[in-house]
């Protein structure tokens, strides 16, 4: 029997630091040229900071290049930070969210061949190869879920199962007739496909599942157990942006201990969220990405806001590339409510067409199980009252459907009495999260 | 020959009516009718008063939300059939009962009155004034 494929791009994922470097500044310097000579936004912007390609010459330049951010990403929309002609570009993603804050990528046919090189990695890193049945349970369309792991499935050559998300019953069914070997979603549906195989009274042996790979929320530990015991796998976990291409911008090896980032495509920085400034490795700060192969969207330093370590301590599957920890939080305001970006201001929007005034309004997030729950209490203010019950349930209805169509999800909607909420320093508290997932 | 109703949003906790109602007790005014429409998560309570105008800004000083309707106040035979008559005359014209609630009112021990919320007013205030149904002004609910 021909022995186990351990890396996808063994070169690239077990490069010395030096190599990686070198590697790293060489494609810097080359991208940075790239984008000042056909990004006029982030030229204008290195021009500001007075930055030109020529003080880019090795990978220890890149603090001195100026930040993007989801700011820049709006008002850019949604042409102003292209790198390449549309008539090179061949595909468009975008973010959850059909309002305000999407954000709109677009790759090249090098740059989708890169993402889905990224995602090949972290399924061959959980064991997958050409002999496996890989069943891709994320949302197909403009989410990067569905369409990255799809991608990176084919290019494995794992037979690819396009379920999409839903259905659960029958997801499970083509689960056991077509013997699927990985699954792949957002973690927060594995447990549900964990809890829908066991209420249809099968066991992880009537599966033949061995490895998950799931990503786009926040998910715990102690999730990661109930998974892996409910379905019979090992879980690992993906990490990715649609600004920088979607899932396989970092991932989980066998060891569990931290996604290990695809650095020769990605380049990782700490920062200080208040001043900007780099952090040493090992330090609690805002992850910031360079993008050095992006051809059609080339995030220069672009900030997650997703708080993050870096650790390169060696890992044991033999890997060099830099490992970052579970995202810690967020330095803005954003939630991940079951796998969706949310903004409160994105709230605000919709309840703003309710009334005359912005209502004073609370989002409550919780995890019940493994499913999160997402509620917003919204203060009744008199010109949206009247004296019957019709009115407000016509009211709660309109809510929660103008919500649902501006960012996906649906939210549980009480109305509540006038100040009701509870202030902090005369401003209500926006945001209630009970869930804890550090 | 409409009354002044209150409809104040109530939510579904404890203490909720009592702290309402002792707010009114309080500043003297008096109930004369009463509903609570609720659902799972709150509900409204409508109200007739003795003074709409003071009850209503008693209420909004205490930060709840509060809205004025008018609605009927009829009076109707205390027997047998005698809300029946009054329906039926709502009925010959096509009108719609919203809601109604029986009041706290009561001049003799033949009549009661009962607070009605139709879907045209001006046509219920005709239809039962032509029907021979007594209803009620602001002015007269003060001195029940």
């Amino acid at each position: 029997m021909e022995e186990v494929r351990k890396y996808w791009d063994e070169a690239h994922e077990c490069m010395s630091r030096e190599e990686m470097k070198k590697l790293q500044g060489e494609k810097l310097v080359k991208q940075v040229r790239h984008v000042w000579d056909n990004v006029p936004y982030y030229r204008k912007k290195m021009e500001e900071a007075g930055v030109t390609p020529d003080d880019i010459k090795t990978v220890d330049d890149l603090c001195k290049l100026p930040f993007l951010s989801k700011a820049d990403l709006r008002e850019a929309y949604p042409y102003g930070l292209l790198g390449k002609p549309l008539s090179e570009c061949v595909r468009i993603q975008s973010t959850s969210g059909t309002t305000g804050k999407r954000v709109v990528a677009f790759y090249t046919q090098a740059d989708v061949d890169m993402w889905e090189d990224c995602v090949a990695r972290a399924i061959t890193a959980a064991g997958g190869n050409e002999d496996d049945v890989c069943q891709v349970a994320y949302g197909y369309g403009l989410f990067t879920g569905g369409a990255g792991l799809h991608g990176g499935s084919h290019k494995v050559g794992c037979l690819t199962l396009p379920m999409s998300s839903g259905n659960t019953e029958r997801q499970i069914q083509f689960m056991q007739d077509l013997g699927a070997t990985i699954l792949c979603c957002t973690p927060s549906y594995a447990a549900y496909v964990g809890e829908t195989l066991a209420e249809m009274g099968l066991t992880p042996d009537d599966i033949k599942l061995k490895a998950g790979i799931f990503g786009a929320e926040p998910w715990t530990e102690e999730m990661r157990q109930e998974i892996e015991k409910s379905l019979g796998i090992k879980a690992y976990d993906i990490y990715g942006l649609t600004e920088l291409s979607g899932p396989g911008v970092a991932f989980e090896c066998c060891e569990q201990k931290g996604m290990h980032v695809n650095e020769d495509h990605f380049i990782p920085e700490i920062i200080n969220p208040e001043t900007g400034e780099v952090l040493p490795d090992g330090t609690k700060g805002e992850l910031v990405f360079t993008a050095i192969d992006k051809e059609a969207f080339p995030m220069i330093r672009y900030r997650t806001r997703d708080i993050c370590v870096l650790s390169r301590e060696k890992c044991s599957c033999g890997r060099t590339l830099v490992r970052m920890a579970k995202p810690m939080g967020r330095s803005d305001d954003m939630l991940i409510i079951k796998g969706v970006n949310v903004f409160p201001s994105q709230i605000e929007s919709v309840l703003l067409k309710m009334s005359n005034a912005t209502p004073n309004y609370q989002i409550v997030v919780d995890r019940v199980g493994t499913t999160d729950t997402f509620e917003i209490l919204v203060e009744i203010s008199d010109d949206m009252f009247s004296d019957t019950i019709k009115t407000f349930e016509e009211l709660q209805k309109k809510i929660s459907n103008d919500i649902k169509s501006v960012l996906g999800i649906r939210a549980k909607i009480k109305l509540v009495e006038p100040k009701s909420i509870p202030r902090s320093e005369g401003k209500a508290v926006r945001v209630i999260d009970k869930r804890k997932l550090v | 020959m409409t009354v002044k109703q209150l409809s104040v949003f109530v939510e579904n906790r404890a203490g909720r009516l009592s702290n309402i109602t002792r707010l009114l007790g309080d500043n003297g005014i008096n109930i004369r009718a009463m509903s609570i429409a609720d659902t799972k998560d709150f509900g409204i309570l409508r109200l007739i008063v003795n003074d709409s105008e003071k009850a209503m800004q008693v209420l909004k000083d205490n930060s709840f939300a509060v809205t004025i309707t008018n609605v009927l106040a009829l009076r109707i035979a205390d027997r047998p059939g005698g809300l029946a008559d009054s329906m039926a005359c709502l009925y010959k014209d096509n009108i719609s009962v919203e809601y109604m609630y029986a009041a706290f009112i009561s001049e003799t021990s033949e009549t009661a009155y009962l607070i009605l919320r139709p879907d045209k007013t001006d046509e219920a205030v005709t239809a039962l004034t032509e029907g021979g149904f007594k209803l009620v002004s602001d002015e007269e609910l003060k001195s029940l």
